[in-house]
């Protein structure tokens, strides 16, 4: 197992993208069946619905930037992909905030999001408001991106 | 600031001239009326709710015509931006003219909708023939109609029995226990399926009794009856629905006939509602015998024109005074180019009220910088404006709110385009991964002005921290201004000043510590005296606030826990301060993701196909990125202003300038002098 170290640190990106995605992919879901429920009385309301829908939409693409700044950072995306082992554990944990904060968060953040498209069905001028309740979720899914974002960054430094 | 000057206006008019009054008000749109009931015995007001009633349902009726139209003869000369397209001019003279013929056009959208209710019914008529069709289909073979019940001797029974039963079955259940099967009984299949087997039964009429047993052994069911021969019937049913198709067709066509009326329904649509609002306004005017009254608000620029324009049309008591400071004047905003569509941000959180300046102009400032920075890329900057302001050049009478918005977006990607520029940001590293792929140039690629935030993550964050302080302490520094100018001092000290000293004294402190400085990056040192100074502000402000933050209360007991509780608040400053970065994330996430599309795009290398598929993905990446990012920055920057921002000076509650004014929806009625 020469290489085990190049494992952990693929395995965090692979846990980065799939299960940030599964979080905004669940999210998404929620939001879209009671977008699709307000679009069939309101027709016109679609714009506003789909923006609250996507909103849980970001975790994914978090984990995704989390996962291509590791790969790109390990060599896999061309380079030398040769790192040892304790420094692919470092990667693995670097990933792990990502991971699971945004699975977590985005799950929330879908079900915040139902509420919101709720709120806009009944009362649409104030969609100022309803987009603003799903929005405090998502800090929490930045916070774990800044933390993964600054722990990958700074392990390039580390002298193992 | 820039919130609109408003006057009380009160206008007492003869009831002659009432119509023409109100119409002129209704024109010229700018006055606000208060409608509240009137305790008077002298004053009545009349009871015009179910004329405003019948003039809605008729401009509905216009709209529903209106929609037929629009689904069987679509208009042709539809742009694609005429969803953001506002109402057109008309002038008075023609609105004069057309008015008159109201009652044709009504007619007419009569018509249209009476064709498409007929249209509905053959709709529904067409299923229920073809099913008839159906029950029709086993009995194609069969020569006499399906009510058959037999001659001047015998009897018969058509109908159906479940399942498939062959003609030895089907006999064997007339022979009952005691009896035997009647000899005049005779059976025939008309036709048979796996579901059901169609059966036509006769007998002589004095076996009737002992064949109704065995039918009734069969579960034998009658069909449908009816006094045709089925292959008649069916033949008459498909004319019949080719005539249901044909009619459908001739009333389509009909419909379409109508389309050179579209601009007369529209017409009406919005004379009718025009008149619909003056009689729900006419309804609560109060009224003596011969004069009626109006109580409102009007904007201070307009208020004496609209005063000399009444008092020289009509024998009229027009008055104007300044509003009183108790009074809840409704708002409405005017801002200069910059700020103006910042008024769509304020709105849509909540309108000053009546202690509070319009923040639109702070707003802009910060706004602008914000949605730069998570965006940052000089590529879907550029995008951004010129799609809108390709929008705003070529449409030329934009819906209004439509028009703010634009522009908002217009402004934002003028600073996500500085923003791009400064992070060396083009389309992500396009201009590199080009160079590079097709050119063989790894050394031309964009240099960024300032700095590339993907190799300094943590300069950046500070940066964003270092805006997030200014930010935050901005929104003090106006609730320090409001206070000050509702001469609320001892709060403005207590609540503004103790907490500018706590926060900021103990940022300062932090900073004059190594660890920290050399944690963010940050080159400066702070020697003596600033952290004794600072440290000493800090624990002023915090005792300070410990002191005075329960200060409702009387207990002094009391007080200093509800002190230490809103000395505790110190942690959402601390919270407040790190939500700014997600001015990072967000800026790195948009770049990021560019330079994933743009590596997935280059890997084919420098052949046809590579160029080919590079371009493809190029297209799809961007579009994809910008839409998910744009909708990122634009949440996120209004989560900043109205949580972080706002928490700290604003609650709104204002209440929206609604003028009493033509809400229509395709023509707005302008006065020719």
């Amino acid at each position: 197992m020469a290489n085990s170290g190049l494992f952990w640190a693929l395995l965090g990106a692979a846990l980065s993208a799939g299960l940030a995605g599964a979080g905004s992919a669940i999210g998404v879901g929620v939001a879209g069946r009671a977008a699709s429920g307000v679009v069939t009385q309101e027709p016109n309301m679609f714009s506003k619905v789909l923006i609250l829908q996507l909103l849980p939409g970001t975790q994914g693409i978090y984990g995704l930037l989390i996962a291509f700044i590791t790969l790109t950072q390990i060599g896999i995306m061309g380079g030398d992909p040769n790192i040892s082992l304790v420094k692919g554990l470092l990667y693995f944990a670097a990933c792990l905030p990502m991971a699971i904060g945004g699975l977590i968060s985005g799950i929330a953040q879908g079900k915040c999001s139902v509420s919101a498209i709720g709120l806009v069905a009944k009362r649409p001028e104030q969609f100022g408001k309803a987009m603003i309740f799903p929005a405090m979720v998502e800090t929490y899914a930045i916070l774990a991106l800044l933390i993964s974002i600054l722990s990958i960054f700074g392990i390039v430094n580390v002298p193992i | 600031m820039s919130k609109v000057p408003m006057k009380r206006i009160f206008i007492a008019g003869l009831k002659q001239d009432r119509k023409k009054i109100l119409e002129t008000l209704q024109r010229t749109g700018v006055v606000e009326v208060l409608t509240e009931k009137c305790e008077d015995d002298e004053l009545k007001t009349m009871n015009v709710m179910s004329e405003a009633v019948a003039f809605s349902k008729n401009s509905a009726l216009a709209d529903q015509a209106l929609s037929v139209l629009d689904m069987y003869a679509p208009d042709t000369e539809k742009s694609i931006f005429s969803s953001l397209e506002g109402a057109k001019d008309l002038s008075t003279a023609r609105y004069e003219e057309e008015s008159l013929n109201r009652e044709i056009y009504l007619e007419k959208a009569d018509d249209i909708l009476k064709l498409d209710k007929q249209i509905a019914e053959d709709r529904a008529s067409i299923p229920k023939a073809e099913s008839r069709l159906e029950t029709l289909a086993p009995w194609m073979n069969f020569d006499l109609p399906l009510d058959f019940s037999g001659t001047e001797s015998t009897v018969a029974w058509i109908g159906t029995v479940n399942g498939q039963i062959s003609m030895e079955g089907l006999y064997a259940a007339f022979s009952g226990e005691e009896s035997e099967r009647p000899e005049s009984l005779d059976i025939s299949i008309i036709s048979q399926s796996k579901e059901m087997t169609c059966i036509f039964v006769i007998c002589l009429k004095e076996d009737k009794e002992l064949c109704e047993e065995g039918l009734k052994r069969l579960n034998f069911a009658k069909a449908q009856l009816s006094t045709m021969i089925p292959k008649e019937e069916s033949e008459a049913i498909k004319a019949e629905i080719k005539e249901l198709n044909a009619d459908i067709e001739k009333c389509i066509e009909e419909i379409r006939t109508y389309s050179p009326e579209r601009e007369h329904l529209k017409f009406i649509s919005d004379y009718y509602s025009m008149r619909s609002d003056k009689y729900s306004i006419l309804d609560k005017l109060p009224q003596s015998e011969y004069a009626f009254f109006i109580d409102g608000y009007v904007p201070s620029r307009y208020a004496d024109a609209l005063k000399d324009k009444l008092e020289a049309g009509f024998d009229i008591a027009v008055e104007l005074r300044e509003p009183e400071e108790n009074e809840d004047v409704p708002v409405e905003l005017s801002n200069g180019m910059l700020s103006e569509p910042m008024e769509t941000v304020v709105e849509s959180y909540s309108l000053p009220n009546k202690n509070e300046i319009d923040p639109s102009k702070i707003l802009a400032v910060f706004y602008y910088i914000f949605f730069g920075m998570m965006l940052s890329d000089a590529g879907y900057g550029l995008l951004m404006v010129l799609g809108t302001g390709f929008i705003l050049l070529k449409v030329k009478n934009l819906k209004p709110q439509m028009k703010k918005m634009m522009k908002l977006f217009f402004y934002c990607g003028i600073s996500t385009t500085v923003w791009g520029f400064l992070f060396g940001s083009f389309f992500g590293d396009a201009v590199n991964v080009i160079a590079t792929t097709f050119f063989n140039r790894p050394d031309i690629a964009l240099r960024p002005i300032w700095f590339e935030p993907v190799s300094e993550p943590m300069r950046l964050l500070v940066f964003a921290f270092g805006l997030g302080i200014v930010h935050l302490f901005t929104g003090l520094f106006i609730k320090l201004y409001l206070l000050c100018r509702q001469g609320l001092y001892k709060d403005a000290f207590y609540d503004v000043v103790l907490w500018l000293m706590f926060v900021g004294g103990g940022i300062v402190y932090l900073l004059t510590i190594p660890m920290i400085t050399s944690m963010l990056g940050l080159s400066i040192n702070l020697g003596d005296p600033w952290p004794m100074v600072s440290a000493v502000v800090a624990i002023l402000g915090a005792v300070g606030v410990v002191l005075t933050g329960g200060r409702e209360s009387k207990n002094w007991f009391k007080r200093i826990l509800k002190g230490a509780y809103s000395a505790y608040g110190v942690t959402s400053y601390l919270s407040d301060i790190l939500s700014y970065s997600r001015l990072l994330a967000l800026g790195l996430a948009t770049g990021v993701i560019a330079q994933v599309f743009n590596k997935m795009g280059s890997m084919l290398g420098a052949s046809w196909y590579g160029m080919l598929i590079f371009i493809i993905v190029f297209l799809i990446g961007h579009v994809m990125n910008l839409a998910i990012n744009i909708l990122g920055a634009y949440v996120h920057t209004n989560r900043l202003q109205f949580v972080e921002f706002f928490g700290k000076f604003y609650e709104g509650g204002g209440k929206q300038f609604e003028p009493f004014t033509e809400h229509t929806k395709y023509f707005k009625v302008k006065e020719d002098n």
